[in-house]
């Protein structure tokens, strides 16, 4: 079964343009004019129910009008939609009560009011059954902690408690499917690590199925088995987290560290049959990159034999997931991947 | 799902209880307006026995009343609105299984008993205390304006959430809301009774909603408008009332499709 099915959609804004001067000022009093911006651009994916799927992309890439689209916040100006088996923008009020939205740069709790009230407000605008809130609220407060917080008001609470308090304001009515808009931006890694934690519970004891965007590559690690990854309105990648990686990863970097001078000529005639590359910022100091079909150890047992290197100290990196998606990015493109010394070529 | 509309009245009637500090200088603006208008009309009186089918009695009357009544009409409703349309926080009122404008209103309300209780009773009592204000004997009247009064409250609320809409149109509607509010103190009869416009301001004001406002349920407390007077009236109240909600649910349709939520 299908949580979420996107089909062509997209979504464009018209921003007004300003003339300059006050001769344009004046002309855009009586004629305004507007430059169309598609912000989403034709994308199309479907997510199966109770998987956690990555949505990343640049600021401006479109992530978030995607997520107010698939919430009913927006209205698409093009393409189809079914999340949860309803079209999120036309049964708006029906089809609310069986979502969770977090935004993470918005609070939906009340400003004024202490925490248990809002939850007590919002039971009563989801109509959840007293007996069934009591039991989730229980719940949830134990597994995230928040005990001495429900009587706080909302302005007296901490970023990373607000936070938390939020989770629980979008899940006391049990939603099936979540909907996450940078839910760890500004948090200390204690706070993150919890609340991954906690999703990554949800998602296996109740098969909720999450959608979320992040710029924090290691939400996706932890969380998701799918990304999606969009640039200018466009998907650029939809698939495996590993099959990025794989693809997309420049394997292995090694760097050394000499006691005396070790001309780069030198490294290079000693792994001159295998494929990889060396580059050096002086004598003392060089790094040979390793691709991946590749075994660290052949290299190693190149080069650290010789008796006339002297290596004071060896390390090894793996290439991160933010490498390649900061590669990505730059690029703009991963459709056309190949491995090997670009990493990355752009037919655009 | 009443219960959270009922619930939204309550939070927003403790959350000023809480503030009520606030509107205790607030009493003191209002005898103030009073004041002023009180002696400005005793001078143009100077003795004449009616102005515009007022006595001078029935002006002071009027004017008091009036002021208070929009101690309690009054709120900020469209700014409220604005303000979450512009820094673009009306996205979370659209992920929830109710109607926002609804809520508003419930809100509005919730402030509007705070007023009714804690502003617009003491403020009376003190208006009666400090000028020669004549209550009307009749208990139709009495009912007729508390009723009216209360349809006051919810056209003045109509109006502000038209104004506060219009952020989903214009980049800055600030200097509409300004206008707005002088608009309605000026064309309801609350600075000027309407029966002293010109003739033709006065025949235009009669196919406006802003009477219903303040210069009709004023006419009731007054006494001017009696019997089955107050019935037309409030007929005109009933139909605004109607009426306007029309536009706003042409506005609120059109603003769904433009919603373009700030701050991304």
């Amino acid at each position: 079964m299908k949580a979420i099915e996107v089909e062509h959609l997209s979504k464009t804004f018209k921003v007004q343009k300003n003339r300059d001067g006050l001769k344009g000022a004046l002309r855009d009093l009586f004629s305004r004019q507007y430059n169309e911006v598609a912000a989403v651009n034709d994308i199309s994916f479907s997510i199966p129910a109770g998987e956690i799927c990555g949505y990343i992309g640049e600021n401006g890439a479109g992530k978030s009008t995607t997520i107010k689209m698939l919430t009913g916040i927006l209205v698409p100006t093009s393409g189809k939609l079914n999340v949860g088996g309803y079209v999120p923008h036309e049964e708006r009020e029906k089809f609310v009560r069986n979502i969770g939205v977090v935004f993470g740069q918005r609070s939906q709790l009340w400003w004024d009011i202490g925490v248990i009230e809002s939850f007590g407000l919002l039971r009563k605008v989801y109509g959840v059954p007293e007996h069934d809130y009591k039991k989730r609220l229980d719940e949830l407060v134990q597994r995230l902690d928040l005990g001495e917080l429900l009587n706080r008001p909302v302005r007296k609470l901490s970023l990373g408690q607000r936070m938390r308090c939020e989770l629980v304001a979008a899940l006391l009515h049990n939603p099936s499917i979540v909907f996450l808009d940078e839910p760890t931006i500004g948090l200390d890694i204690i706070v993150k690590t919890e609340i991954r934690e906690f999703l990554k519970d949800m998602n296996r004891d109740h098969g909720t199925t999450i959608l979320l965007t992040t710029h924090d590559l290691q939400d996706i690690e932890a969380l998701c088995s799918r990304v999606i990854m969009l640039d200018e309105g466009r998907i650029i990648y939809d698939g495996g987290l590993d099959t990025l990686k794989s693809r997309w990863g420049q394997g292995t970097r090694v760097t050394f560290q000499f006691g005396t001078a070790c001309p780069l000529p030198r490294l290079q005639t000693l792994t001159s049959d295998l494929p990889v590359s060396w580059t050096a910022e002086n004598d003392l100091h060089a790094e040979v990159l390793v691709p991946g079909e590749l075994n660290v150890s052949d290299v190693l047992a190149r080069v650290v034999g010789q008796t006339d290197i002297a290596i004071t100290d060896i390390k090894i990196t793996e290439t991160t997931t933010d490498e390649i998606v900061r590669q990505i990015y730059r690029t703009g493109s991963a459709v056309n991947g190949s491995k090997g010394e670009g990493g990355l070529t752009s037919y655009a | 799902m009443l219960s959270a509309y009922t619930d939204f009245i309550r939070i927003r009637f403790l959350t000023m209880l809480a503030y009520r500090v606030n509107y205790y200088s607030g009493i003191l603006i209002y005898m103030l307006n009073i004041g002023v208008y009180y002696f400005t009309w005793q001078a143009i009186y100077g003795g004449r026995g009616e102005i515009g089918g007022f006595t001078a009695s029935q002006m002071t009357t009027y004017i008091a009343v009036s002021w208070m009544a929009r101690a309690f009409y009054f709120n900020n409703l469209d700014r409220e609105i604005a303000n979450d349309i512009r820094d673009g926080s009306i996205a979370i009122q659209f992920i929830r299984p109710y109607n926002y404008l609804f809520v508003k209103m419930m809100q509005g309300f919730g402030e509007g008993l705070f007023r009714f209780s804690l502003f617009m009773i003491p403020g009376m009592l003190l208006a009666l205390l400090l000028f020669p204000v004549r209550l009307p004997s009749d208990p139709i009247a009495w009912i007729g304006f508390l009723v009216m009064l209360f349809f006051s409250f919810l056209i003045n609320s109509q109006l502000n959430i038209l104004t506060g809409l219009m952020a989903f149109f214009v980049e800055n509607n600030e200097g509409i809301m300004r206008m707005k509010r002088v608009i309605v103190d000026l064309f309801s009869g609350l600075v000027i009774p309407i029966s002293l416009f010109p003739v033709w301001l006065g025949t235009i004001m009669q196919w406006l909603p802003f009477q219903a406002i303040t210069y009709l349920p004023g006419s009731v407390f007054t006494g001017r408008t009696q019997g089955t007077g107050i019935l037309d009236v409030f007929g005109i109240q009933v139909a605004w009332f109607v009426g306007l909600l029309i536009p706003i649910f042409l506005m609120w349709r059109a603003a769904r499709k433009r919603l373009f939520v700030q701050g991304g």
